[in-house]
């Protein structure tokens, strides 16, 4: 098949008005069941335990909609969003956006997952004790770890639980005082930089050398005997895969500092290279992204935290382990920073995570990591030679790994038309908004592509199309993608600035109703 | 090369394979993972279970697993403290498991706008439930929304101290104590162990210049309604603090909103709202305060507001005031934030407009009665005390079994093999109220269920 | 209403260039360019920038000088311009600048734009200082000040953005000349004369994975209080603190006086004195220790060099390189785009001193490790 740019693609536009202005009063979405004649009749009046300021006088003004019409609101909604099972997202670059199997939302959709309570007896939750304990095997394969934890809500929090770590470790040792810094480099993931930041560390940042790999040299200059520690990815989110990471650790070990790897980036690593081999203390896996489980919009999703046996002592409480009969949560951990989490975390992401992997197995999971640097090397090649567009450090002569951090700047040199209506414009062709980087942009007018092992050679050929087109409208039409999108669920803001106004934003249907309905 | 052509691996087929490769100009993977020495390579094999490559495989082995557990649904629960069992409406489940929804991520509001416009109704709502005119996107869960509460008062007022209520959950404290490190102090506060109310003389004493924040819960951890909302609020205003209030939402359509008796930052859970269980993994949190500058400033979370676009009468969504201040020193200690929840807080949505003001009104009513209810059947047996604590109760109340001669652990045990999941054991967390335990009854609890527990409770002290 | 937008066009900026003046200040240099067969850069350059406006013929208005300062441009790109003022063609001169500036300001332009190089940019900060918003188009030989758009391309699209009313915001950016005579010597003698104000793309994109950015004030205030809080308050520990809007935040943060455009010294967060000389730093520093509080001026990267002399070769051995603070807003160090820090001090042992890797600080607890050439 020939790739299909998708130029008469529209999306859903529902033009659908705000919940509240669709409530009709009266109207019923649900009702709720009734405690029955017996307990009504006892308890005839249950607020008047409440004194009266504590008995709420008005009802609390949500909206009144009868069942459909809230179902087709929000089925509207979701049509008016483009999730990455249903695009072509090879957008959204370091995000990892692999396809996310449906079986295994039927079995975070099993009652004797769902239904369970965190508080019940460990005889009656041995099935998810088991997929936890497993799962850490799992993990601990994957990044020749001692030991894992997946309390942490999300990569970011990851990286926090591994902060808190680090301070553990020095508060210990009555140290930590004298090593209050953390080492990262600028094209480590910002959580790199803020969740040490949080933790009360300074941070110092490595600038890149002149092949944007980091800077040796500055680590030279960075260490002393203040360095706690040092946070990096490794590849970094422009795709460039850092050779020179052990001696990076070396330097960080020979002042005493503890060493974090994120591997936020590792889709393209499992089985091909490790943390352990690199001589790393912990390290960090994206579950949601690295393991098939789906990013909901923006979480649940999970961090699997790992680190080596002298450092297990300090991992949050409680873990789980296996007697050889029976698995049970340890809450013997005196050491322990505590919790970053109740209970034990996003417990679904865990589940759907271990059901991709064991699908896989272990030959699954290298496979993934061919494809993935196969599919990216292939993305870039049938994008070469799109007018105003380039990558980063083009001169290095080195293969990029599981993705690219690309720049507009040629075109918007050329044309005046940049990334961010570039970003626009590809909504009109029916693919997600792309990843362009963090701030500050370091590498200009970005755009980083990640296309994992999921998309399949059409979708690759297809973006790179879609890719090409823009860029001939920007050289041509310049102001049909500046006015971008056109056929997306909704269009350009008219007022940014209204978004920092005080006195315009409105942050809920209230808010808009008090301060700018009435203007209209 | 691999023979195996894996579902969730499109380029797989070995043909393909080799034509992509071709087409770079190499000859295999090696070719791009040369780039990593050799002595940083896994020369090893992992010993990863499976491959189960047939999904049906795959689906019976986990099931297989799963069926290990017994659930809520098995049994009858009575657990409760941070994970409660609510009914989810079957539209609640159909949204959230909309793959658009599911495996969307960080896409702008153009393409994605659905998820912007989901989100801000969330927000609408819970604003309309606490009285507040500004609410975030969902932090991890209520532990981090308390956390980060405390940290935006500290960035407001420069101060380093928090009070926190007495009676909060260990899970909950334990997770703001690790997140307050190292810029802010936490303190407890005492509180009147026959009430569970907040000893204001305590309050009076700890309160002072260097004093940010003071948090108390509504409903409680031991499920009790503070009701000196308003003098707590007096005591810390005078001295120029926040009072931040945690609440379970659920409580809303009966018990006044935080905001009406001095909250200035309110926060709370949304997994009773529609959201599973999952073993404690269902939790979002969610933090809420009113429209001015200096709050809206220190909100470390993604913040949508509602605008207007170039499309006459069409609404836009985007992040509201990008740059929020102010980092600038230790004082204002700084946060982190991430991918968090978001899922869940469209689920909450859809569970709020289904609910409307008169849903939530019943669905209050109905636990309040219940449990009531269930607080008068369980005191007619004996060796039950109950209630221990003098103050109103929404759905969650202490059962003291000091004289039942078994300990809470043991009652726990009997209940189990009668296939009742018994309340929450508290005696190691709150001694001061001796062999007790936590007992949580929603409106999913019948008469029937109710009289089930006490004829069990009866049957494994009595008999 | 049409948004009036003020253009001012140097007709002889960049003559020197391409003949190797370095420069065009001053008639004489201007004839013997000419003499050499030089082209005026800037009639081209701004026509560039113009053409990326003309969609907006009917929502702006163009206010000008007449012919080649303005006028010719404007008409070559569409435009009805608004004529003002009066010159002799062929021989304008710096004052035709100057008092263009100054009428323009008084008719309240919304924009000034200009099209020349360091000398006209001085021209204009002596006009109308920060009075209004102003964007340079980068025509002439010196482009030393940080007041221009990367190109004229460029210009245009911000000039666009501004009077479409979007999110705009200005900041203070440098105005720095050289001494030609010395410049044509082979002698850099930099001298920050000022601050205009030009509006910037502060590139209001979200990030959402990230959460949120930091503004350019509050990085700014980050700064100030890192180097604040490690002040060390001592009788005998003096603070000499260089010129630039990062460093007068420091001061602002303490109550003091400042100087803009020169060198303070303070001492237990007192100033001692304001606008310093060499001698008097020298002085200053018998039987002292002292750090140096230093900022990137200009928009090459310079730290040392460049506006900052009086911070000389001797004051630096003296208080010894590693008692340098250097701080930045990361905003400014990713502007040159991997370019190292710059240093010129006239010493070449002091400048290989000071070249290597230095720590930056670019907030509060924030620092980055950034290259030093010489």
């Amino acid at each position: 098949m020939v790739a299909k740019v998708r130029k008469n693609f529209q999306q859903a536009h529902w033009d659908e008005p705000i919940i509240y202005e669709m409530s009709i009063p009266g109207s019923r979405g649900i009702l709720v069941p009734d405690p029955g004649k017996e307990i009504k009749e006892r308890i005839k009046n249950p607020l008047n335990v409440l004194p009266t300021v504590m008995q709420r006088k008005d009802l609390p003004r949500l909206p009144e909609l009868s069942q459909k019409h809230v179902l087709a609101h929000y089925l509207h909604l979701s049509q008016e969003t483009l999730g990455s099972n249903i695009t072509n997202d090879i957008s959204e670059g370091t995000c990892t956006m692999k396809y996310n199997p449906r079986v295994n939302e039927v079995l975070v959709a099993d009652p004797r997952f769902s239904e369970l309570h965190p508080g019940q007896d460990e005889d009656t939750v041995q099935g998810i004790l088991e997929i936890y304990y497993k799962f850490e095997q799992i993990i601990k394969e994957v990044s020749g770890m001692d030991k894992v934890t997946f309390q942490p809500g999300g990569g970011n929090h990851a990286v926090y639980t591994a902060a808190s770590l680090v301070r553990a470790y020095w508060a210990e040792r009555g140290k930590l005082e004298e090593r209050n810094e953390v080492i990262t480099t600028i094209f480590s993931h910002p959580c790199d930089a803020a969740a040490p930041s949080t933790a009360g560390f300074k941070v110092i940042t490595l600038y890149p050398d002149e092949q944007g790999l980091p800077d040796i040299e500055a680590l030279k200059k960075a260490v002393s005997h203040h360095t706690a520690a040092i946070f990096m990815t490794n590849p970094e989110d422009i795709g460039l895969y850092n050779p020179q990471v052990d001696q990076f650790v070396k330097l960080v070990h020979d002042v005493g500092g503890l060493c974090f790897y994120d591997q936020a980036n590792a889709n393209a690593f499992l089985g091909v290279t490790r943390a352990r081999e690199t001589g790393f203390d912990m390290c960090h896996f994206n579950v949601h992204k690295t393991f098939g489980a789906p990013h909901g919009s923006s979480g649940p999703a999970n961090g699997a935290f790992c680190c080596t046996e002298n450092l297990a002592k300090y991992l949050p409480s409680p873990s789980v382990e296996y007697d050889g009969k029976k698995y049970f949560l340890n809450f013997d951990h005196p050491d322990s920073i505590g919790k970053v989490r109740e209970f034990m975390g996003t417990a679904g992401v865990i589940l759907r995570a271990y059901a991709w992997t064991i699908m896989m197995g272990a030959e699954g999971l290298r496979e993934t990591a061919d494809i993935s640097v196969i599919n990216n090397n292939y993305l870039m090649k049938q994008l070469e030679g799109t007018p105003g567009l380039n990558y980063c450090f083009p001169d290095n002569g080195l293969r990029r790994q599981e993705q690219v951090r690309y720049t507009w700047e040629q075109l918007k040199e050329d044309t005046g038309v940049g990334t961010d209506d570039v970003n626009r414009r590809i909504a009109d062709y029916g693919i997600e908004h792309y990843w362009t980087s963090h701030h500050p942009w370091v590498i200009p007018e970005p755009m980083t592509l990640e296309p994992c092992e999921t998309y399949s050679v059409d979708d690759i050929d297809e973006y790179a199309a879609v890719v090409k087109q823009i860029s001939k409208e920007a050289y041509e039409t310049p102001e049909l993608v500046k006015e971008a999108p056109h056929k997306s669920a909704s269009h350009r803001r008219n007022d940014e600035a209204a978004l920092d106004d005080p006195d315009k934003w409105a942050l809920t249907w209230r808010a808009y109703e008090k301060k700018i309905k009435h203007l209209k | 090369m691999s023979k195996i052509v894996y579902p969730y691996i499109a380029n797989s087929v070995p043909e393909i394979k080799e034509r992509l490769l071709k087409k770079i100009g190499i000859e295999s993977s090696e070719d791009i993972f040369k780039e990593i020495p050799e002595h940083l390579r896994f020369k090893g094999k992992m010993n990863i279970p499976g491959p189960y490559l047939s999904e049906y495989e795959l689906k019976r082995h986990v099931e297989g697993l799963l069926s290990k557990n017994k659930s809520c649904s098995d049994y009858l629960n009575f657990l409760g403290g941070g994970t409660w069992q609510h009914y989810i409406p079957a539209v609640v489940d159909t949204i959230a498991g909309r793959d658009e929804f599911l495996t969307a991520y960080v896409g702008d509001s153009f393409a994605d706008h659905g998820k912007f416009q989901a989100l801000f109704e969330t927000a609408s709502m819970i604003g309309e439930l606490v009285d507040m005119d500004v609410v975030n996107t969902p932090t991890y869960d209520w532990a981090n929304a308390i956390a980060i509460s405390c940290r935006m008062a500290a960035r407001i007022n420069g101060r380093r101290k928090v009070l926190l209520v007495g009676t909060i959950s260990p899970g909950r404290l334990a997770v703001v104590d690790n997140y307050c490190k190292p810029d802010l102090t936490v303190e407890l506060l005492k509180y009147d162990s026959e009430t569970g109310l907040v000893d204001l003389n305590d309050l009076k004493n700890k309160v002072s210049e260097d004093v940010s924040a003071v948090y108390f819960e509504n409903p409680s951890y031991l499920g009790f309604v503070e009701i000196q909302g308003e003098l707590i609020s007096k005591i810390v205003h005078d001295i120029g603090a926040e009072v931040i209030v945690g609440v379970d939402p659920t409580s809303l359509g009966v018990l006044t909103p935080p905001a009406q008796y001095g909250a200035d930052i309110v926060c709370g859970e949304l997994q009773p709202l529609g959201i599973h269980m999952q073993w404690g993994g269902g939790l979002s949190g969610f933090i809420a305060t009113r429209d001015e500058k200096k709050y809206v400033a220190e909100y470390p979370s993604l913040m949508f507001g509602i605008t207007t676009t170039i499309q006459e009468g069409e609404y836009g969504f985007g992040e509201v005031y990008y740059e929020r201040t102010s980092y600038a020193s230790r004082e204002n200690g700084k946060d982190f934030i991430g991918t968090t929840t978001a899922l869940y807080g469209i689920a909450a949505g859809v569970y709020m407009a289904l609910m409307g003001p008169q849903g939530m009104r019943d669905l209050g009513i109905g636990i309040m009665q219940r449990s009531q209810y269930a607080m008068e059947i369980l005191s007619e047996i004996k060796g039950v005390k109950v209630p221990l604590i003098k103050s109103p109760c929404f759905k969650e109340f202490i059962v003291n079994f000091d004289d039942a001669g078994k300990t809470v652990t043991e009652i726990n045990r009997d209940l189990l093999a009668q296939n009742i999941f018994g309340g929450k054991d508290i005696s190691c967390e709150f001694p001061v109220y001796g062999n007790s335990s936590l007992f949580c009854i929603t409106e999913i609890h019948t008469k029937d269920d109710i009289k089930r527990l006490a004829v069990a409770l009866d049957k494994v002290i009595n008999n | 209403m049409k948004k009036t937008l003020g253009l001012i066009v140097n007709p002889v900026a960049g003559m020197g260039g391409r003949v190797g003046l370095k420069g065009s200040d001053g008639v004489e240099i201007l004839e013997r360019a000419r003499e050499l067969g030089a082209k005026p850069e800037s009639p081209l350059r701004t026509t560039e920038t113009l053409k990326v406006l003309t969609g907006l013929r009917n929502e702006v208005e163009i206010v000008t000088y007449p012919g080649e300062m303005g006028e010719n441009e404007a008409r070559e790109a569409g435009f009805e311009p608004q004529v003002i003022g009066t010159i002799e063609e062929g021989k304008t001169t710096s004052l035709d600048t100057i008092h263009a500036a100054r009428e323009m300001a008084d008719l309240k332009v919304e924009l000034l734009l200009f099209a020349g190089g360091d000398g006209t940019a001085r021209n204009i900060y002596d006009a109308i200082g920060g009075e209004l918003p102003t964007l340079g188009i980068p025509a002439g030989v010196k482009i030393h000040s940080a007041v221009y758009a990367t190109n004229p391309h460029n210009a245009g699209e911000l000039v666009k953005l501004v009077l479409q009313g979007n999110r705009i915001d200005v900041h203070e950016a440098e105005v720095m000349d050289i001494d030609e005579d010395g410049f044509r010597e082979g002698r850099v003698t930099a001298k920050l004369y000022g601050y205009l104000q030009v509006p910037y793309d502060k590139r209001y994109v979200q990030s959402l994975k990230s959460g949120r950015g930091v503004g350019e004030e509050v990085a700014l205030s980050g700064i100030a209080e890192h180097i604040i809080e490690a002040m060390e308050e001592h009788v005998d520990y003096l603070y000499i603190i260089g010129p630039g809007t990062t460093t007068r935040t420091i001061l602002e943060k303490l109550g003091v006086q400042n100087t803009l455009l020169g060198v303070d010294v303070l001492c237990n967060k007192q100033v001692v004195a304001n606008d310093v000389t060499e001698t008097q730093l020298l002085n200053l520093l018998e039987n002292k220790k002292a750090k140096i509080v230093i900022t990137v001026i200009g928009g090459q990267g310079y730290i040392f060099g460049r506006g900052n002399q009086q911070i000389s070769p001797r004051v630096i051995k003296k208080i010894g390189v590693d008692n340098i603070m250097i701080i930045a807003t990361k905003n400014k160090v990713i502007s040159l785009k991997g370019n190292p820090f710059l240093v010129d001090t006239g010493d070449s042992e002091t400048n290989k001193k000071l070249s290597g890797y230095v720590r930056v600080t670019t907030g509060y607890h924030e620092q980055m490790i950034y290259r030093v050439d010489s």
